[in-house]
């Protein structure tokens, strides 16, 4: 489940996680009692419907705002550990 | 006409109202540079008991103060906020101003944007001094999950302010800015509001854009103000509510002027109470309390009746469920790429992991993995499918009494505020402070918070009012005229 969040968990971190869910799981069980057949599922409270917009360009540029915050960079590029071997 | 900036005038100037402090700058009595400079002298005096603030922005507010000054000499209307000082949440983007939401993964972000609502507050004058402490990423019931900085609530320094927009509640009750704008996921504006003796509001879902905002869980996100009294939560929702091109969840309903009628009063209202709200394990002086503001309203001329929410008890499970789950899907943005901290690695996905497991705090992680958990194949239909089911019965529990009812009057939560440490070991005790809020984000209700009380040391207890789908008009009515009714909106913790 970690590697699946991208999460390097430390032993003991890991252990406290363990306990700490396994409590929370088993007290949320009380959900499954409930007889929910035939009950839509709520994903959203409000169903606006599509709210479209021109596809317009309403921005400014932003080029280096954007970059700014880059923990590495290589100018106007993001620079990350090699991908291909 | 312009007021002498003695201490006398300033220590005056920090209690004002919003609507006093606008109104004052809009007829020259102040400044909005006086107003200002109060208002960062009170920080300056407060924060060190109080820790609301994960940073002040005096430059860019002296500069902002001196612009709205500029338009009132000119004879514009630098309007409703015009002039005033108010704190932003700091989950909420402010261009060139650090944004953190109190996570060391974003301890160095500076957002080359203003979310909709900071952009909503500067254009109606609004003069914002800093951002304000709250728990990483808004998960937790305390801001004690805050990476950055502990915040004490005003009244008592052991205790937490409430969570997570503790910022906003403590720097609102003590005084340090006139409003505060804060978010609401599952009671975060709410708990700090009733923990810390002011007023707090949560709209609808849609009625405020929540572009910019930092994500945390999208279906129940929602931004909501922080105010000393009722009417100014009026003000200062009526200023950032309303469509936005950039959010297609916000809603395109027009905006009411929510001040008008606000005093029209309660006579004739039905006004329902959830049986499942007054339990036994309430510190009874809450129960006591909430009783006697019902009591009032009804003297008022509201009519009480009693109703039920039958799937209460179900309601933090689903919320934790759907929360987590959102909250891991909208975190993993955060891979040490493109902004926040990178932890270097071998591979991508050894930068990846390394960078999240020191950018996150415990209970950050912990949400990701229950989430993830949720989401994941195989336990999907059982936790995430079957707790959007349940959602549908709690919203549905809320539309039956809604029916009937104007509004529902309940508790904030079962006590008033916990001791710093108290439930911090133990998440399972600390989802449950949400017991009374969480239910209301679920359904895509509004909800205001006004202070209704205290216990016997002293402790600020709120009084929930739950509307119905975009009618904060009436919720505000009956917290206006139950604050007509009482004072406990003008006690302050800190002289």
């Amino acid at each position: 489940m970690a590697a699946l969040a991208r999460l390097r968990l430390e032993p003991d971190e890991e252990e406290r996680l363990r306990s700490d869910l396994s409590a929370i799981l088993e007290a949320f069980e009380r959900l499954q009692g409930l007889d929910t057949a035939g009950v839509e599922p709520t994903a959203h409270v409000e169903d606006f419907g599509a709210l479209l917009r021109a596809d317009e360009i309403t921005n400014p540029p932003a080029g280096e705002a954007l970059v700014a915050n880059a923990p590495a960079r290589d100018g106007r590029r993001f620079r990350v550990p090699k991908i291909i071997e | 006409m312009s007021v002498p900036g003695s201490p006398a005038v300033s220590s005056a100037l920090h209690e004002c109202s919003v609507r006093e402090a606008a109104a004052r700058v809009r007829r020259r009595q102040v400044s909005s540079v006086e107003l200002t400079r109060a208002a960062l002298a009170r920080i300056e005096a407060v924060e060190p008991r109080v820790g609301a603030f994960l940073a002040r922005c005096e430059a860019e507010a002296l500069a902002a103060a001196e612009a709205i000054d500029r338009r009132v000499a000119a004879g514009d209307d630098p309007g409703p906020l015009g002039g005033v000082p108010v704190g932003v949440k700091d989950n909420i983007c402010t261009a060139g101003v650090r944004t953190t939401a109190a996570s060391r993964i974003l301890e160095s972000f500076v957002p080359a944007y203003d979310a909709t609502v900071t952009a909503k507050l500067r254009h109606a004058g609004a003069v914002i001094v800093g951002k304000l402490n709250c728990d990483e990423f808004a998960m937790g019931s305390s801001t004690e999950n805050s990476a950055l900085g502990r915040t004490r609530n005003p009244w008592d320094p052991e205790r937490v302010p409430g969570g997570s927009s503790g910022g906003s509640g403590a720097a609102v009750a003590a005084r340090a800015v006139h409003a505060a704008l804060g978010t609401d996921t599952g009671g975060s504006v709410r708990l700090p509001a009733a923990f810390c003796g002011v007023v707090g509001l949560k709209p609808t879902y849609g009625r405020v854009s929540r572009y910019g905002v930092i994500a945390y869980a999208s279906s129940l996100d929602q931004v909501g103000p922080v105010t000393r009294d009722v009417a100014d939560a009026a003000v200062v929702l009526e200023a950032i509510a309303g469509h936005d091109p950039a959010d297609s969840t916000a809603s395109p309903r027009p905006v009411p002027a929510y001040q008008d009628g606000l005093d029209a009063g309660v006579r004739g209202m039905r006004l329902g109470l959830p049986r499942e709200y007054f339990v036994e394990g309430m510190q009874p002086e809450v129960e006591q309390a909430v009783r006697a503001a019902v009591r009032e309203l009804e003297r008022l001329g509201a009519v009480i009746e009693e109703v039920s929410l039958p799937h209460t008890e179900y309601a933090i499970a689903t919320y934790y469920l759907i929360a987590t789950a959102e909250a891991s899907s909208n975190l993993a943005r955060y891979d040490g790429v493109r902004y926040g901290l990178r932890v270097p690695g071998q591979s991508l996905g050894e930068m990846y992991e390394r960078s999240r497991a020191a950018g996150f705090g415990a209970e950050v992680k912990r949400r990701i993995m229950l989430g993830t958990y949720a989401l994941s194949a195989g336990y999907y239909d059982a936790y995430y499918l079957k707790a959007q089911q349940v959602r549908t019965l709690v919203r549905r529990d809320f539309e039956r009494a809604l029916e009937r009812c104007d509004a529902l009057l309940t508790p904030v939560a079962p006590t008033t505020a916990f001791r710093i440490g108290e439930k911090v070991d133990d998440p399972l005790t600390m989802y449950l402070s949400d017991i009374m809020t969480i239910s209301v984000n679920l359904a895509g209700l509004p909800a205001l918070v006004v202070p209704c009380g205290a216990d016997g040391a002293g402790l600020p207890i709120g009084l929930q009012v739950i509307g119905r789908h975009f009618d904060e008009a009436t919720m505000l009515r009956i917290g206006y005229a139950h604050e007509l009714a009482s004072d406990w909106h003008r006690r302050s913790p800190i002289p």
